[in-house]
């Protein structure tokens, strides 16, 4: 009996102990930031564009650790797809057409002369690429553009094109150019 | 230190390394080496890059319509790594215009197009005769200036190495040129040897090394025997002569060679204390030094069993590719190859109208006999011939592996960075896959791949601090809307009569609206009545104004024509199309505004009927 009880009690002693520590270190070394969803937001273009239908790129990181799919971003295409699929641990799937098709990288162009200085594209900006202030002209910073289109819906005067940027790197093609055997 | 030291006693030593791998490829090397250089009649047009060298393109200095004297700089060198380009003959400047570019892609690179005026005026420059007391940074800016890269076929500005900014031991010199078929630096070295030495000596007065080392193949004996009567009185020169190998001329493993060296992945060789420079360039830093001549020509080797004269000449650059193949007689086959550079490294030519530029040493035109096509890629079968050959230690298997399924980390962790494509692997591949080719693209895809996230890095952070904004101030706001709503309640405490007075003011609302409703029908007519006057009064006030405006004005255009009658009204004109351009633009901008709002409504209407 005496054996028994001594047991018990040194299990309850370190039951305690044990709970006093776990509880201390939930506490102090708490993460803060959600791990996956930092993960997974790196792995987006953050182009902000909200072609996923959530307003950018962090909104959908955090749906698709809550279970969302992961075929819903049309710039980041098949290598997003492809390198979200490893780090959820799921298989791969086609992008989904339903928010648009995987395209040639764009920046916005504003015609200068036909901008009348409202402000809107300035406002629908989410990376505050467009400089400008009311009644003045606007124009876009090219290095910051993402390519977003947010900004050409809301323009009155439709004077914001979205034009393809030219790649500085050019793709050597592996078939193109053969080096050759000397016999 | 005292390693250091044991390097320079081992290289004086002749002792010789080896590098891992490597091949020996047929040289083909006697076909263009047996005549002197001569040199090709004046082109009519002349088509020069802006950008020849790795790094920033300079800043145009010229127009369309200007002319130019040979050697006139075109551009200027802006910060940076960077380079002018100078007009290799004089003439007018056609246009400058995208043309196609001496680059595999062909993608056309701004150039400025020279008509020839056949005359070849020279520009005057001036030399640095005193150059033993000149000092090294003056001599850099000189040597900048007049446009000088590494002409072994990277283009690399060298003004960059003239100006290390570590202790340089040991300056080497490659004359190697492993490659086979090209001849370029060969006969340089045969005919031009004092030159070189000039050159390098130039150099080891910009660099201060303990030893200059020129290390030749053993396949080119005249120009050993050449270059070694040169540099005969100078004991801190050596020729060292090195077995024939390739790619025993790059850069890395020449050092390894002459050294037994090796030069870190991700270093230079200023790191460990040495420089190259090709035989080329030496010879082009002794014309920009002592003649006062800009880089405008270089060496290139015409050759390949199409061509019926094979031989090297002095070509401008610029001079497109077509002239020097009617000058050395090509004789085309069917679905002749053209390549610029040489058969391992060089690349196929897709337009003759592609110009010589800095790196240009050779234009190849081999028979399908004698340098067969590529044949259809087989599966690799691992048998790891391509590893052995490797002349850097690498796995050309496994990249291949990785390169296929563009696994970049994997590239990376297996050095892809360190491959110096010199084309071995592919050419021991006995299943003819164009390893070098998966290689090259890869190392692009790398490259955007590091730039996209840099990018989208920044994307990132300003969104994120954008919203930190707009959250700040969206916060801001609600807290002046709270003050100013304390401000009135403690007013309102602060008053004892407010409450009475709020409640007068709205028992009085209310009698109001009592007595309106009474009355409505008689006083709604009342303010109609009221409101039309006004609106007359109003016009009429708008009227009076307006005339008023007019006839001052027109008394001051009176008064400003007596004065100057014609230039007043000139300018009433100017002031007048302005003022309508301005209308005209705003009513352009309205007339936009208003065909997006109906194609707008339009749109949202045929949605409505179609849901």
């Amino acid at each position: 009996m005496y054996v028994l009880l001594f047991a018990l009690g040194a299990l309850i002693a370190l039951t305690v102990v044990f709970g006093a520590i776990l509880g201390f270190a939930s506490v102090k070394f708490k993460v803060k930031a959600d791990p996956l969803v930092e993960q997974i937001d790196n792995l987006l273009p953050q182009t902000q564009c909200g072609q996923c239908g959530y307003p950018g790129c962090k909104p959908y990181a955090e749906a698709i650790a809550n279970g969302d799919d992961i075929n819903k971003c049309p710039p980041g295409g098949e290598s997003t797809i492809k390198q979200l699929a490893d780090l959820m641990g799921v298989d791969a799937k086609p992008l989904d057409s339903a928010h648009g098709q995987e395209d040639v990288k764009k920046v916005a162009f504003i015609r200068e002369d036909e901008c009348i200085g409202c402000t809107k594209c300035i406002q629908a900006c989410p990376v505050d690429a467009i400089m400008g202030a009311s009644k003045v002209m606007h124009t876009v910073i090219i290095d910051e553009c993402t390519g977003c289109d947010l900004c050409v819906e809301p323009c009155p005067v439709d004077c914001i094109d979205m034009v393809p940027l030219t790649d500085t790197n050019w793709k050597w093609d592996a078939l193109a150019i053969s080096v050759k055997n000397i016999n | 230190m005292h390693s250091e030291l044991s390097l320079i006693e081992q290289v004086k030593s002749g002792k010789l390394w080896d590098i891992p791998g490597g091949i020996h490829p047929p040289e083909r090397k006697s076909l263009s080496n047996s005549t002197k250089i001569d040199i090709i009649p004046l082109s009519p047009f002349y088509y020069v890059p802006i950008k020849q060298h790795i790094g920033n393109e300079g800043k145009l200095l010229v127009k369309v319509g200007e002319q130019v004297l040979t050697g006139q700089p075109l551009t200027d060198a802006i910060e940076g790594l960077s380079l002018p380009v100078h007009a290799p003959t004089s003439g007018v400047i056609k246009d400058i215009t995208p043309h196609v570019s001496a680059h595999p892609s062909g993608k056309p690179e701004i150039t400025i197009v020279i008509e020839s005026d056949h005359k070849d005026t020279v520009f005057t420059t001036k030399p640095i005769k005193n150059w033993q007391t000149s000092e090294a940074a003056s001599l850099t800016k000189h040597i900048q200036s007049m446009g000088v890269a590494g002409l072994g076929g990277a283009a690399f500005p060298t003004y960059v190495k003239t100006n290390p900014t570590k202790d340089i031991k040991l300056l080497i010199i490659n004359g190697v040129e492993c490659e086979p078929y090209i001849t370029a630096d060969d006969v340089l070295m045969r005919y031009f040897a004092n030159e070189i030495t000039q050159g390098i000596n130039i150099l080891q007065h910009m660099v201060q090394p303990e030893l200059v080392v020129i290390a030749i193949e053993d396949n080119k004996p005249e120009a050993i025997e050449a270059i070694k009567l040169a540099v005969k009185d100078q004991d801190t020169i050596e020729v060292r002569v090195i077995p024939t190998k390739y790619p025993s001329g790059g850069e890395k493993q020449l050092i390894e060679i002459v050294t037994g060296q090796e030069v870190p992945s991700k270093s230079i060789p200023a790191d460990i204390g040495i420089v190259m420079q090709n035989i080329g360039t030496c010879f082009a830093i002794k014309e920009a030094v002592i003649d006062g001549k800009a880089l405008i020509h270089r060496v290139v080797t015409v050759t390949g069993e199409s061509i019926s004269r094979p031989q090297n000449l002095w070509v401008k650059l610029g001079t497109p590719i077509s002239d020097l193949l009617t000058h050395c007689g090509l004789v085309a086959e069917q679905d002749q190859r053209l390549i610029m550079g040489g058969p391992m490294m060089g690349f196929n030519i897709m337009d003759t109208m592609m110009p010589v530029v800095k790196s240009t040493n050779c234009i190849l035109a081999p028979s399908e006999y004698n340098l067969p096509s590529f044949g259809v890629e087989q599966a690799c079968i691992r048998c790891s011939l391509c590893s052995d050959a490797c002349p850097v230690n690498l796995l050309p298997q496994q990249m291949l592996w990785y390169s296929k399924a563009k696994d970049h980390e994997k590239l990376e962790e297996y050095n892809l960075a360190d491959c110096i494509e010199c084309g071995v692997c592919s050419y021991v591949c006995p299943s003819q896959i164009p390893l070098v080719q998966y290689y090259r693209s890869s190392k692009v895809e790398i490259k955007q791949e590091k730039e996209d996230k840099i990018k989208s890095d920044k994307a990132k952070e300003r969104f994120e601090t954008r919203q930190l904004r707009l959250e700040r101030d969206k916060q801001a706001r609600l807290l002046k809307h709270k003050e100013s709503a304390d401000k009135r309640k403690k007013a309102l405490e602060k008053d004892g009569n407010a409450k009475d007075k709020i409640a007068a003011a709205l028992a009085r609302a209310k009698a109001k609206k009592a007595s309106t409703g009474e009355t409505a029908p008689i006083s709604a007519d009342a303010q109609t009545t009221n409101t039309q006057d006004k609106v007359a009064a109003a016009i009429a006030r708008a009227k009076a104004k307006k005339q008023a405006q007019a006839d001052s004005e027109t008394t001051a255009t009176v008064s400003s024509e007596s004065q100057d009658s014609e230039v007043g009204s000139a300018e009433a004109v100017e002031a007048k199309s302005a003022e309508q351009i301005k209308k005209d633009k705003i009513a352009a901008t309205v007339a936009r505004a208003k065909a997006k709002k109906l194609k707008q409504a339009a749109e949202n209407k045929e949605q409505g009927e179609s849901n």
